[in-house]
């Protein structure tokens, strides 16, 4: 059929998933959420400067396990956006625009999100304990 | 050299083409991610140091008593807020058609932005001077 070799227009309910396209949106919805993010930083910035109480408020919020996962989702986020943005980035520059690489720069920014955000949490628990 | 090989005199002269506002907004989104990569390491880094002593209110108004300290983290403050704004500009163009709501939401957006960075440098400043 002539059709199928005709190019693919990238609309979401035909083209197939892949690396690239997932990687994509990730970077976008980890921008969006990063931006969420930044209430609960001004939050825990204003309670400390209104007072003991308040900051209590918000110490026993994140230590929840409900606040617990926030901060796990949200250095996640941090960590892929920050990798990935290095990919754009480094792709502004011209470089690193061949197909390959843009799948091996891909899954470096996959296993670099994973190793920083799993090497945080170590170090962080670590001293949780001590 | 396009500029000169592509255009008349006259379409240098009264400088119609772009809003020449799309290279500024592009390049200072690259601007405060470069700046984004030092600052966020050094976040992180020192929550988790924080974190490690508790996260009492004393020890983090320790480490803003510090004035090198408060000073990045207003440095965090600013290229935060103005790249998460001028990243959410980006999103809302893509995704709000109708011209009033997309001037609308970015006009609210770029206050409430404002609003959480003047929040955030307040309050660095006040734990920082005491108080
Ligand atoms: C950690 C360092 C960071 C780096 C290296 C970085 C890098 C980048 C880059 C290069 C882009 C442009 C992507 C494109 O052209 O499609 C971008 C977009 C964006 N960033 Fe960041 N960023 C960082 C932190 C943040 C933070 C803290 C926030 C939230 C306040 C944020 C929010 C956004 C948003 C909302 C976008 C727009 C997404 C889009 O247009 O798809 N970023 N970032």
């Amino acid at each position: 059929m002539a059709s199928e070799t005709r190019p693919l227009s990238p609309h979401l309910q035909v083209y197939r998933w892949q690396l690239t396209s997932v990687l994509s949106i990730l970077h976008r919805a980890a921008g969006l959420a990063l931006a969420a993010g930044t209430i609960l930083l001004i939050w825990w910035l204003v309670a400390a400067a209104i007072g003991p109480g308040a900051y209590a408020g918000i110490r026993d919020f994140l230590g929840s396990w409900i606040g617990l996962l926030l901060l796990f989702g949200w250095s996640l986020t941090l960590y892929y956006h920050l990798c990935n943005g290095i990919r754009h980035l480094f792709w502004d520059t011209a470089h690193g625009l061949e197909l390959p690489q843009v799948y091996a720069g891909g899954w470096t920014v996959l296993a670099a999100t994973a190793a920083l955000t799993a090497m945080s949490w170590i170090i962080g628990l670590i001293h949780w304990s001590a | 050299m396009p500029e000169t090989r592509m255009r008349t005199p006259l379409g240098r002269a009264i400088g119609l083409g772009s809003a020449k506002e799309g290279v500024q907004h592009w390049w200072m989104q690259r601007v405060t991610a470069v700046a984004l990569v030092p600052l966020v390491v050094w976040f992180v880094i020192w929550v988790i140091i924080l974190t490690g002593s508790g996260a009492d209110r004393a020890a983090f108004i320790a480490w803003l008593r510090d004035p090198v300290s408060a000073a990045v983290w207003v440095l965090l403050l600013i290229a935060a807020f103005y790249h998460g704004a001028l990243g959410l500009q980006v999103v809302i163009e893509d995704y709000v058609g109708n011209e009033g709501a997309r001037l609308g939401l970015i006009v609210v957006m770029r206050l409430m932005a404002l609003l959480g960075c003047i929040l955030g440098i307040v309050a660095v400043a006040k734990l920082s001077l005491g108080a």
